[in-house]
């Protein structure tokens, strides 16, 4: 199985609704909850608890959940509490913080239950401009073959060099990540002269 | 569940904003803004990238995505991670980086959630219209003024531009944050700036590298001076325009000493009388100039730091031969 796919899991019930309703629905809920003026604090129960009832037809593991909002919370809380800097500044701490998680949440249920597949396919369907959707769909593809490149040459490179200064050190990664680029585009010429050969354009 | 083990994107050296910081108003403009950037960039793109790099947009926007999974070791166990738009706009072009990081921001906020969805828009316009195009206007001026071996110009300039991209897209950042009154703009532009200004080190740092690493292997890559002018035909006054607009809606407004121009500036929107900011505003006042001013003359002094940097590293990693007796100090 593709990486990738093991991202968003085909058991889950809402893994099989349209993948339109989804994304309009997250839509909706992000922006109603991110970009209306900040109110009372027991209005954002609302979207909590749908977002609540959503999870359980998601089958996202909590585990999941917790690690994926600490790693957002980081930045979150770096914005947030600049803005504590002022005076009466709990309320807009507090609503960006509640707004914030809300948001990231419901994207993570989202992401969860729609594989990037989808996602593509609803762009097109919304006419999206043809040459992102290649990108978009060149890259979904190629991503995990350039990382598991990475990687080796990364392996390679440590088992094989080390340097006593951190500046070798950087000119080794800057070493790998050239070569990853040369080996991009010299696979990007492959991919063209097989895309030619089965009819593209 | 591989994947999401080794691949999160677990520091967020970037400034991607999430959902929830900017209002309605502020994503609607970003959005705009950044709508317009990649529009531009199509069009660039669909007049001059021939069919036969089509698929390179794809491989470049897997291969930043890709380095960016790199860690370089900073100081004291911490690590940051390249963002790489000055990086693609130099070896693709500025047009293609363009749409090369929105891709790679579009796939960041569908499938893992990194950055807002209504932040998007605001994401794209500060990290892949002004950050790329912004650090590739600074590459083709200073690689046009320096007169250097062409190696060596061509990493200074590289390391110089990824500094001062990362600075502009934080400071743009800094205005969006103070322009939907979330962070005021006393301590977002200071410290949005500070921040950036050191991470922009190590962007530029990497950068030069890269871009080196790249000429000394496969020179033919990296697009001469001669061949890739950045010109009025290839966009340069459209972007320049965009950038502008953009700093001036959402930097101009707070730029200003004077405290009443942010109010000047929302009354000739339309925008209604700020009845909430005004007890703030008269303890904005004291410190938008100390800050302000304080915060520019640390850019200052600090654009000339990354100036001289940029040059020293362009001088000890590019040793020119045949040339002992001006540089026979300076091979590594």
């Amino acid at each position: 199985m593709h990486p990738l796919e093991l991202e968003s899991h085909g058991r889950a019930p809402l893994a099989g609704a349209s993948s339109r309703l989804k994304l309009l629905a997250a839509l909706g809920i992000i922006t109603l909850t991110a970009l209306l003026p900040r109110r009372p604090h027991i209005l954002y129960l609302i979207p909590a608890t749908t977002l609540l009832l959503l999870w359980p037809f998601c089958r996202m593991p909590l585990g999941y959940a917790v690690r994926r909002l600490l790693v957002a919370e980081m930045f979150i809380l770096g914005i947030a509490l600049l803005s504590l800097v002022r005076p009466a500044a709990a309320p807009i701490f507090f609503s960006s913080l509640i707004k914030s998680n809300l948001c990231v949440f419901s994207m993570l249920l989202l992401t969860w239950t729609t594989p990037f597949q989808d996602v593509l396919q609803e762009l097109r369907r919304l006419r999206f401009p043809a040459v992102m959707l290649t990108t978009l769909a060149l890259m979904y593809r190629y991503l995990p073959v350039l990382g598991e490149e990475t990687r080796r040459m990364s392996r390679a490179r440590a088992s094989r060099t080390f340097a006593r200064r951190r500046l070798g050190t950087w000119q080794s990664l800057a070493l790998i990540i050239g070569q990853l680029f040369i080996r991009s585009a010299d696979r990007a010429e492959r991919i063209y002269l097989a895309m030619c050969a089965r009819g593209w354009k | 569940m591989v994947w999401s083990c080794d691949w999160e994107p677990a520091e967020h050296k970037q400034m991607h904003l999430p959902d929830g910081f900017l209002d309605a108003k502020t994503a609607l403009l970003s959005s705009g803004v950044g709508v317009a950037g990649v529009g531009l960039a199509l069009r660039q793109v669909g007049n001059s990238v021939q069919s036969r790099q089509m698929p390179m947009l794809g491989l470049g926007a897997a291969f930043v995505f890709a380095a960016q999974m790199l860690n370089f070791p900073i100081a004291g166990g911490t690590s940051g991670h390249l963002v790489g738009g000055v990086l693609a706009a130099i070896l693709l072009g500025p047009s293609a980086a363009v749409l090369v990081m929105t891709c790679v921001l579009i796939v960041q906020c569908l499938m893992f959630a990194d950055g807002g969805l209504t932040a998007l828009g605001a994401n794209v316009f500060n990290m892949a219209v002004v950050n790329v195009v912004g650090g590739y206007f600074v590459f083709k001026l200073l690689r046009s003024v320096i007169r250097m071996e062409q190696h060596r110009a061509t990493v200074f300039a590289a390391a110089f531009a990824g500094w001062f991209g990362t600075v502009l897209g934080a400071v743009v950042c800094a205005g969006e944050l103070a322009f939907s009154n979330t962070v005021p703009w006393s301590i977002a532009f200071p410290a949005m700036a500070n921040v950036h200004m050191l991470v922009g080190i190590g962007e530029g740092l990497a950068t030069g590298l890269i871009v080196l690493a790249v000429l000394r292997a496969r020179p033919q890559l990296v697009p001469s001076g001669r061949d890739a002018g950045f010109t009025l035909r290839s966009g340069a006054l459209g972007y320049g325009l965009l950038i502008c607009l953009g700093l001036t809606l959402f930097v101009a407004p707070f730029a200003c000493p004077w405290p009443d121009s942010l109010e000047a500036i929302g009354a000739r929107l339309g925008l209604p009388s700020q009845t909430t900011a005004a007890p703030l505003a008269g303890y904005r006042f004291p410190l938008i100039g100390s800050a302000t001013v304080a915060t520019a003359v640390a850019g200052a002094v600090g654009t000339i730091i990354a100036f001289i940097a940029a040059y020293a590293l362009a001088r000890a990693v590019v040793p020119v031969f045949g040339a002992p007796k001006k540089d026979a100090s300076t091979g590594t």
